[in-house]
């Protein structure tokens, strides 16, 4: 495992850890609204994971506990789909219906409400998992690969 | 037997989500228990076998309008197929299902044994569903970038398979092969589905083909598209120019997986089946003309079929590694698939013709893909067996087997007289089927199939010989355990019944798929 670096990279890294975290939490809930999504906040959430890393050696996250948030996204997304099932896989049945993520949205130009859009947040929160899961433990694996030694 | 009205409605989809859903529970759960992911697999392989049983019955009942299922909407409203992902299920889909659901079901008892002393025992499970799970999906989609999709994850989760035991350096050279001609396939098959978005703007196999018919037949990009996508799915299925990487990955595939795999690859052949009757042969009543002249096509598969069939029968013959001999058969009784449907699509504007011989023609390539899936799969899975209980695959280093495994003997047996076509086994239903049929096409091919046919019978009574006869070894093996046996005895099952009722099966299973294939061109004459 690879060693950490200098005190000015982790001190920076942990300034820059929860602003990173926090902007790929907020893409990922605001997906259905904005510009961004499941991946793209996934994405940025992972780099969250990466700046750790490479800062303070590749410790402290364990493969376990991402592997689970990978395969719990997974599930999820799953899920997400079978809740249509009383009308189709995949139907958005939860949109309009009141509840979670069920509020009506009006016809024409509106104030965005983060409570709609159905099971399509639902999807966007799976994909962020699976992303902020999958490209982490590729991070990890590299990391490993990068800074294991070869023994002559 | 009543089946809940939920099943009956949602069964296509069902078929594919079930493995989908055992696949991404299998690593949570495998954290908790190391043995709970094999049950967990076959839990929802069963399933989806029960699943695709209701829908065949469905599919049958309605033969030969397809079953649809519209993806994300209320069924009555809102669906249309150039937005909506839609699942289309006719004969032809659900055979390739059932061919699927039993060998998937048969590979995965068979694996309990055969890897019980591995590690990473819930990455294999989850790999061996998501091969399912893209089999599947390929076979009942009507999508064609679902089809990439679903060929990608076939692709993909047979590529970690291949690599399983990574105490092999020959495992990784075998998936990166098969990684580099399964990579290259699909961005062939994307840059061929990009050519029909590019010019009809819609993904739906049967909405092209109809934009097709209207824009005046196929035009020079779509003959592009066609070559890309005739070489990319007879690469997927096998076939002799592009079978480079088919050797080494069947030979260094854990047992159960090699039957799968015959099983994944077959979705090549289904593919390769589809685009050329649905997209390229559709039939305009009212213009009278057909997308495109599929003469010329018949002839390119057939052509590619005899190679298969020929090639691979003469490589198989001279090789001493049990799995890779039966590696290289399985390549040449793929021929003999191309081959029947081959002239099936070369004579299929001619109606004299396809009623005098291209039917039966089809009728033969269709039943050989299931028989192969089966005896295939078995003879893999007794050559797994054997390299279960030896660690070598070497026929050099084995004899006198038949003394102690007696069922895996007996296994073998039935399945090699099965893939030589000796009477009454289910090979030779299927082959007879095609040697009339092709004899009335072109008399010389029909010698060049039964010759090779002769070839396989040598090769496999070389291994009988060699493997199971002669005195009996020093420290003689013991049978196959009782979860491996029980894998193989559910494909034997299959077989007998093939064997016994051909004609049934032909009747009940291969004539709603050839009807589907020719619909509506011909419905009425099959």
């Amino acid at each position: 495992m690879m060693r950490p670096m200098s005190k000015i990279v982790r001190s920076m890294g942990g300034v820059l850890y929860p602003l990173i975290a926090v902007f790929g939490g907020y893409l990922i809930l605001h997906g259905h609204l904005t510009p961004g999504g499941g991946f793209q906040g996934g994405a940025v959430a992972a780099s969250a994971v990466a700046l750790v890393v490479v800062a303070y050696g590749g410790t402290l996250y364990k493969k376990g506990v991402l592997s689970t948030v990978e395969s719990f996204g997974l599930l999820l997304f799953l899920g997400a789909g079978l809740i249509g099932m009383s009308a189709a896989f995949f139907a958005n049945t939860l949109a309009n219906a009141g509840g979670l993520f069920g509020d009506a949205v009006s016809f024409g130009v509106t104030d965005a409400g983060l409570n709609t859009g159905g099971t399509v947040p639902l999807m966007n929160i799976a994909v962020g998992c699976e992303v902020i899961g999958g490209l982490g433990l590729i991070i990890l694996a590299l990391s490993k690969a990068a800074f294991t030694r070869e023994v002559d | 037997m009543m089946v809940p009205e939920f099943f009956q409605d949602h069964a296509p989809i069902l078929v594919v989500i079930l493995p989908l859903l055992g696949a991404f529970l299998t690593p949570l759960i495998g954290k908790a228990s190391s043995r709970a992911p094999r049950y967990v697999a076959a839990l929802f392989l069963l399933g989806s076998l029960a699943m695709v049983a209701v829908l065949a019955d469905k599919v049958w009942s309605q033969s030969p309008i397809p079953v649809v299922y519209t993806l994300g909407a209320h069924s009555g409203s809102g669906i249309n197929p150039v937005f909506r992902i839609q699942l289309v299920v006719d004969g032809l889909g659900v055979l390739m299902a059932i061919i699927m659901g039993i060998v998937s079901t048969a590979a995965v008892l068979y694996s309990w044994s055969f890897i019980d002393k591995y590690s990473g025992q819930d990455k294999y499970y989850t790999l061996l569903q998501l091969t399912a799970v893209g089999a599947y999906g390929m076979v009942l989609t009507g999508d064609i970038f679902n089809l990439f999709v679903f060929f990608e994850i076939s692709s993909i989760a047979l590529c970690g398979l291949v690599a399983f035991r990574t105490e092999r350096g020959e495992s990784f050279e075998a998936a990166f092969k098969y990684m580099l001609y399964s990579t290259i396939s699909g961005v062939f098959l994307l840059f061929a589905i990009g050519i029909f978005y590019g010019e009809y703007g819609v993904l739906n196999m049967g909405v092209i083909s109809e934009a097709m018919s209207s824009a005046g037949g196929a035009s020079v990009l779509d003959k592009i598209a066609l070559g890309l996508l005739v070489t990319v799915f007879s690469l997927k299925a096998g076939s002799v120019p592009m079978h480079m990487a088919t050797p080494d990955a069947y030979s260094e595939a854990p047992g159960g997986i090699s039957a799968i795999f015959v099983a994944a690859s077959q979705t090549g052949l289904y593919a390769l089946f589809r685009t050329s009757f649905t997209i390229y042969g559709h039939y305009n009543p009212n213009t009278g003309a057909f997308n495109l002249d599929t003469y010329t096509l018949g002839w390119i598969v057939v052509i590619l079929g005899v190679l298969s069939m020929f090639i691979g029968v003469t490589m198989a013959l001279v090789q001493k590694d049990i799995k890779r001999l039966m590696a290289y058969h399985a390549i040449s009784q793929t021929g003999y698939m191309l081959l029947g449907v081959g002239v099936g699509i070369a004579v299929l504007s001619d109606p004299a013709k396809m009623t005098a011989f291209g039917v039966d023609a089809m009728r033969g390539g269709i039943f050989h893909i299931i028989n192969h899936a089966l005896y295939k799969g078995l003879l893999f899975l007794t050559a797994g067996a054997v390299f279960y209980r030896l660690q070598t695959r070497n026929l050099n280093e084995m004899h006198g087997l038949g003394h102690t495994m007696r069922f895996t003997t007996v296994f073998f047996m039935i399945g090699a007289l099965a893939i030589a076509g000796m009477p009454p086994m289910n090979g030779f239903s299927s082959k007879l089927l095609i040697y009339e049929s092709v004899y009335q096409f072109n008399p010389i091919i029909a010698v060049i199939a039964m010759l090779v046919s002769v070839l396989t019978l040598a090769s496999f009574v070389k291994v009988f010989y060699s493997a199971f006869l002669g005195p009996k070894p020093e420290n003689p093996p013991e049978d196959a355990p009782t979860s491996m046996l029980i894998g193989m005895t559910i494909l034997v099952a299959v077989i007998i019944v093939f064997s016994l009722f051909p004609g049934l099966v032909v009747e009940r299973l291969i004539d709603p798929a050839v009807r589907a294939l020719l619909f509506p061109w011909l419905a009425g004459g099959v």
